[in-house]
């Protein structure tokens, strides 16, 4: 019966594999929207790396973590799509090569 | 072997949808594979034993986080200017950098995390068992949470409101 379980580290895999095309995304992408999304992407795979190492020891401290993942990701999807509004009203794009002064 | 099987298949739909949404174009199609992207990634967490997670996962970021980008893409009515400004943006010669200087970092990951050994799952962590931790040792998370999300909620009406009074 062991050996058909879901190995862990088949799960970290995924989790790596994830946050790197998140990463990889934030590096790549210019347009802010795009930038929110892979932020999301990299939350969530730290979030399915807490779930695994939950899961690993059967203990709830994984879920529990992936409850505040989930708070701290609403709470910054909100405010980053308020500053979204705010771009595309003073600078008229969503090119982040465009809004990079302090002071527009 | 069939747990086994389904975990392949629901990550290899997971990362294929998470590298079409970041390389699309349009920002509507990428929120579309991110769901899905989503969705595959709950299945996971079903599989390996949370399925209190696998359903916040749903409700939460597949329902309303995803939601609030759909109504904000809607909002600012893109256009096909800027399909072409990140068309040309995507170049190989612009990622090709980045790209091959995490590689190395996620190929150096890989092999540390491959050292790991045990099964994922030892049985299914039910969602009282969250809750009593929860409200239990972590209460004083719970209540920071609560003012993360007040802070989120006063800092996106504070943004919105201006582009609604102004625009």
């Amino acid at each position: 019966m062991q050996e058909l379980t879901v190995p862990l580290n088949h799960v970290l895999f995924v989790s790596t594999l994830l946050f790197t095309i998140g990463m990889l995304g934030l590096m790549i992408r210019r347009n802010i929207i795009f930038i929110l999304m892979s932020l999301e992407v990299m939350l969530n795979a730290s979030a399915l790396a807490f779930i695994a190492a939950g899961a690993h020891w059967g203990q709830p401290d994984g879920q529990v973590i992936f409850l505040l993942i989930l708070s701290v990701a609403a709470a910054e999807v909100a405010v980053g799509l308020g500053l979204v509004l705010q771009i595309q009203k003073r600078f008229k794009t969503l090119d982040m090569d465009n809004a990079n002064r302090m002071r527009g | 072997m069939l747990e086994l099987t389904l975990f392949y298949i629901a990550s290899i739909v997971a990362l294929s949808a998470t590298v079409l949404a970041m390389t699309r174009t349009n920002a509507i199609h990428a929120l579309i594979y991110l769901i899905v992207s989503l969705l595959a990634i709950a299945v996971i967490f079903f599989l390996i034993g949370a399925p209190f997670a696998a359903a916040l996962e749903i409700v939460i970021y597949a329902g309303a986080i995803m939601v609030l980008f759909v109504f904000v893409i809607m909002m600012l009515n893109l256009g096909e200017r800027g399909d072409a400004r990140e068309r040309q943006l995507l170049q190989p010669n612009v990622w090709l950098g980045p790209a091959i200087l995490s590689l190395i970092l996620l190929v150096e990951l890989l092999y540390l995390i491959s050292t790991v050994e045990g099964p994922a799952s030892s049985g299914s962590v039910s969602p009282k068992s969250v809750g009593l931790a929860l409200f239990g040792p972590y209460v004083i998370a719970v209540e920071l949470a609560s003012m993360l999300l007040l802070s989120g909620l006063v800092g996106s009406y504070h943004l919105g409101r201006r582009f609604l009074e102004r625009g």
